[in-house]
């Protein structure tokens, strides 16, 4: 019974097709799951119990053809940033709090067609803005492996479902770590994709130029998988990319005695400084070791100007999500206040009542940075760093194949801690927001725990479009160690 | 002390796409509100803009057209404010880099003769829905069909120093964008709307303090408010006050701009590249194709009527007006050719055929059109109807009298085939008297009739010839040929 939700997407497609199991079996067994850990983790912010069923069925009867669809009849989530026709799409605000999305993203179509099957939206930080999930309107997500402490965020809810062994897969959306950081913080995989990979049609947006659909699984190979029906390109996104289809688990499935002989490993010097955590920083060597003895080389390298990310991040997103939030006014949709007295007065109230303080916090410092003035001094300046910051990872590539790091400084935080903070909380995301920058892809893979026992992430980044090969070189580490196994206490069986 | 008045014009031409320039809903003018709203008009969250190759084509086509540079590489941004007509809370826009730079349109100012008005440049943009304040009780009502409508803003360099030059601008600028395809031009529908900068300075000073009018949606208003605007602004200035600068909206019921709002109260626009749109990227050789579909243009047009047919500058302007007119006068002259069975061009017969088309359309058509307010797509008469006219009068068959009176009957009745013009004269009775006995009898009648006019003719008074002519035709009841009847009259009193 237990393989039923602990099962891997490939493990339990294979399982599907060989009618071991039905979708249905399977999806009532993860309803149940969603259902009973919703009081302790807050993970799900719409659990659609009927349509998971009705969807479930249909997968059965795809299933008993010849040739079903390859992700046929496995339950996933999806992020609430994600629109997904006639259900409930809510960005975790009130401002979107009763709306119902009449369309589907182009990834939860891409799933859709896979023949997945949605159990529902799992809850985040308002509008992708945060990292801690603690900036929802539903109330924050709880770490499985400790309900003390955040999952991370913003995809706080589709991390903690995953590692909580909840579905074995859900999408979430990476701005500047939403995916990674929370990836890292549950003990779980999460990948961003080149930016492009993916399209962002049906995506709310937050910073367009660095939002970034992609996913969490438990394995470097269920992310592939995911991937492989989520990625093409979409004319209904300018900036999805015109390229061929590939099949981004082609690389894995080495079994050499040292699959990833003559790779080369850079370890920026910035990734390793002071502020990371001694049991972080352990992790990672020891994981490093361990791709020392899969074949691989580490080279020491520099990205001096890494260290100007977050700046400049909190300059280009804030800029784009107020404009991108404008759309929010209480006019045609979303919330609208009760009472007031004009045009300009409903405008206020609405968006007053609708957004919560992170939210306004990011629309003020976005209206304040792209004003008359001050354009030059910050927008235009933090693009001219971001090209530098850019330029940094194509030096390193000449150097290196992949470059390998703790995706987050330290492990997770207990909820509360940092919310009077905002800097702080924004520096959860030092080592992620480059790949957001410059549009690489990037994982986060499980590497250990810290004395408390909470989960360590290590990020693994790698040049444009490589993602076959980041998959692999994350997927060989998977086949000699057991971290990504490893499911918290309380839901492991 | 001599005022100099200083008017840059901004213009939004509607383009002629079939549906929008970021989504595929339907352009069409006059549905029930609301029904051409797709979600990416309304935007919904997660919608996506995609640009219309169709509306770029057209930018091109305009660029090509006033001699403008086509930029290689042009970049749409966000304009941000709020408004309940306004979807996303910004319209998407070209601000530091425009799809058109430089270019011009040449006019005939009645002051300063043959002038070019250089046009500082023309982006591309999106139009917004319409508030509708009227129909409901204290509320507004949002029609969000127009949302996402593409435009190209047009905008002249201060080049212009009447209210006639603005307008004279604005014509012609209206007759090119039709004249190459690129917008159908009806200002009713708000396809065509022009903005005014206006200033004013004395002769020799720095620009004076500018007022943009809104809402100039006839070239009679925006003569009428430009007057306006010129003479409040002098009055202020020598009355001692100061030309505040400010947006004005023209009111046509009383004939007077009032302020709209003042540049303290201006937005802060927060533009910045839209990142959803990657930069416009036009190769040489998508010019180069656009180049290869272009009509011949009005100037060139106008140029080869004044060469080939040597028509007079301001015939060849009237001609050039707009593609109808053009079109209108060509089928004439094609006409008339093949009617007098001439197989291939000639001068000789370019002039002729030209200038009697010429004659025909400002003397008749263009007078027809004006006092039936009509546009040259809606004249009844057709070229060949014409063409057919001017044949009858040219081989004698009726007279110019009787030619302009038949123009009036097939207009009144909406007619446009060519062999119905003979029936008509038959039926009519028009056709002339060119029987030089028939003639003779009548002019004998006339001459004994009127013994005392014969001898004042004889006496030598031009007059009472001119007189007996009139008798002479009278009499025809106007059929006879006028030259005759003059030559036989002369030879039977000489």
């Amino acid at each position: 019974m237990s393989e039923l939700f602990s099962g891997t997407v490939a493990g339990l497609s294979a399982a599907l097709r060989a009618r071991k199991l039905s979708s249905v079996e399977l999806t009532e067994t993860l309803l149940r799951r969603v259902e009973n850990a919703q009081a302790a983790l807050n993970a799900f912010v719409t659990i659609d119990r009927e349509g998971a069923l009705a969807q479930a069925r249909a997968a059965d009867a795809l299933l008993a053809t010849a040739n079903p669809p390859p992700l046929a009849g496995v339950p996933i989530a999806h992020k609430d940033v994600m629109m997904t026709a006639g259900l409930r799409t809510t960005c975790s605000s009130k401002m979107l709090a009763n709306f119902v999305a009449p369309y589907d993203a182009h990834v939860v179509t891409g799933l859709k067609n896979a023949g997945t099957v949605l159990l529902g939206k799992t809850n985040m930080d308002e509008f992708a803005m945060g990292s801690s999930n603690e900036t929802s309107h539903f109330g924050p997500v709880r770490n499985p492996w400790n309900l003390d402490y955040v999952p991370g965020g913003s995809s706080g809810g589709s991390a903690a479902s995953v590692a909580a062994r909840l579905c074995p897969a859900a999408s979430g959306t990476d701005t500047g770590g939403s995916i990674r950081q929370p990836a890292s913080l549950t003990g779980i995989c999460g990948l961003k994709p080149t930016y492009g990979t993916c399209s962002r049609y049906g995506l709310i947006a937050f910073a367009s130029s660095l939002d970034t659909p992609g996913m969490f699984a438990r394995t470097a190979e269920d992310c592939g998988l995911l991937l492989n029906a989520m990625a093409g390109h979409d004319p209904r996104d300018s900036t999805s990319l015109d390229r061929p289809r590939e099949d981004y688990t082609r690389d894995l499935g080495s079994t050499e005695r040292q699959p990833l002989a003559g790779l080369r490993i850079g370890l920026p010097r910035e990734y390793f400084g002071a502020g990371v955590d001694p049991d972080v920083a352990a992790a990672i060597e020891a994981a490093l070791a361990e791709y020392r003895k899969l074949g691989a080389i580490t080279v020491d390298i520099g990205l001096p100007n890494v260290k100007l990310s977050v700046p400049v991040y909190y300059v280009i997103a804030p800029a784009e999500a107020s404009s991108n939030l404008s759309r929010f006014d209480g006019v045609r949709y979303g919330h609208r206040a009760a009472k007031y007295t004009d045009l300009l007065d409903m405008y206020k109230k609405s968006r007053a009542e609708g957004f919560g303080a992170e939210v306004k916090r990011r629309i003020l410092t976005g209206t304040y940075v792209l004003s008359h003035g001050y354009y030059d001094a910050y927008y235009l300046k933090a693009q001219q760093v971001r090209r530098l910051i850019a330029d940094d990872f194509t030096r390193a590539y000449q150097q290196c194949d992949m470059i390998m790091g703790p995706t987050a400084p330290a492990p997770a935080f207990k909820i509360g801690d940092k919310t009077d903070d905002p800097v702080q909380m924004y520096l959860n995301d030092i080592f992620t927001i480059a790949a957001n920058l410059t549009g690489a892809p990037a994982i986060s893979i499980p590497v250990g725990f810290d004395r408390r026992g909470l989960p360590i992430g290590m990020q693994v980044q790698s040049n444009y479009f490589t993602e076959a090969r980041l998959l692999n070189v994350a997927h060989q580490f998977q086949q000699t160690t057991d971290w990504h196994a490893r499911a918290p206490t309380g839901y492991a069986s | 002390m001599t005022w100099e008045v200083v008017i840059g014009l901004e213009t939004h031409a509607q383009l002629s796409t079939v549906s929008k320039i970021f989504s595929g809903a339907s352009t069409a003018f006059g549905a029930a509100p609301n029904t051409q709203a797709s979600a990416v008009d309304i935007a919904l969250p997660g919608v996506l803009p995609v640009l219309n190759r169709g509306a770029v084509e057209r930018a091109i086509r305009f660029g090509l057209a006033v001699g403008g540079t086509i930029s290689p590489r042009s970049i749409f941004a966000r304009k941000n404010y709020f408004y309940p007509d306004l979807p996303k809370g910004y319209q998407i826009s070209q601000y530091e880099i425009p799809v058109v730079v430089g270019g011009g349109v040449a006019i005939v100012s009645p002051t300063r003769g043959e002038f070019f008005v250089e046009l500082t440049r023309a982006h591309l943009e999106e139009d917004a829905g319409k508030s509708l304040h009227e129909d409901f009780q204290g509320m507004s009502g949002i029609d969000l069909n127009r949302a996402g409508t593409p435009l190209l803003e047009i905008v002249t360099e201060p080049v212009l120093r009447s209210a006639e030059e603005a307008v004279m601008y604005a014509k012609a600028l209206h007759g090119l964008v039709r004249w190459i395809g690129i917008c159908d031009g009806n200002m009713q529908e708000g396809s065509f709307r022009c903005d005014a900068n206006v200033s004013v300075r004395r002769e020799g000073e720095a620009l004076g303090t500018r007022c943009e009018i809104k809402n100039l949606n006839s070239f009679r208003f925006m003569q009428e408010a430009i007057e306006f605007e010129v003479r409040r602004q002098i009055d202020l200035i020598e009355d001692g006050g100061r030309v505040v600068q400010e947006t004005r909206l023209y009111d046509p019921d009383k004939h007077e701009t009032r302020s709209m709002r003042s540049k303290e109260d201006a937005q802060d626009y927060r533009y910045f590249p839209d990142p959803d749109l990657p930069p416009l990227t036009i190769a040489p050789a998508w010019v180069a194709q656009v180049k290869a579909s272009m009509p011949e243009l009005p100037a060139a047009m106008k140029a080869r009527l004044t060469t080939e047919y040597e028509l007079s500058s301001a015939d060849a302007s009237l001609l050039t007006t707009d593609r109808e007119t053009a079109d209108y006068f060509e089928s004439v002259v094609e006409e008339l050719y093949r009617l007098f069975e001439q197989p291939t061009r000639s001068p000789s017969h370019n002039l002729a055929f030209a200038k009697g088309a010429a004659n025909w359309m400002s003397g008749e058509i263009f007078s027809a059109m004006n006092r039936d307010d009509i546009a040259m797509k809606n004249v009844p008469l057709s070229g060949k109807v014409l063409a057919k006219v001017m044949l009858r009068c040219g081989d004698n068959t009726i007279s110019l009298a009787s030619g302009r009176t038949l123009i009036r009957d097939l207009w009144a009745a909406g007619q446009s085939i060519p062999d119905e013009v003979d029936q008509l004269i038959e039926a009519r009775g028009l056709r002339q008297i060119s029987d030089a006995g028939a003639i003779g009898t009548i002019v004998d009648d006339v001459i004994a009739a009127n013994p005392a006019i014969v001898a004042e003719v004889r006496a030598g008074k031009e007059k009472a010839f001119n007189a007996l002519v009139g008798k002479v035709m009278a009499a025809s009841k106007g059929k006879a040929n006028p030259a005759q009847v003059n030559a036989i009259l002369k030879s039977k009193l000489g």
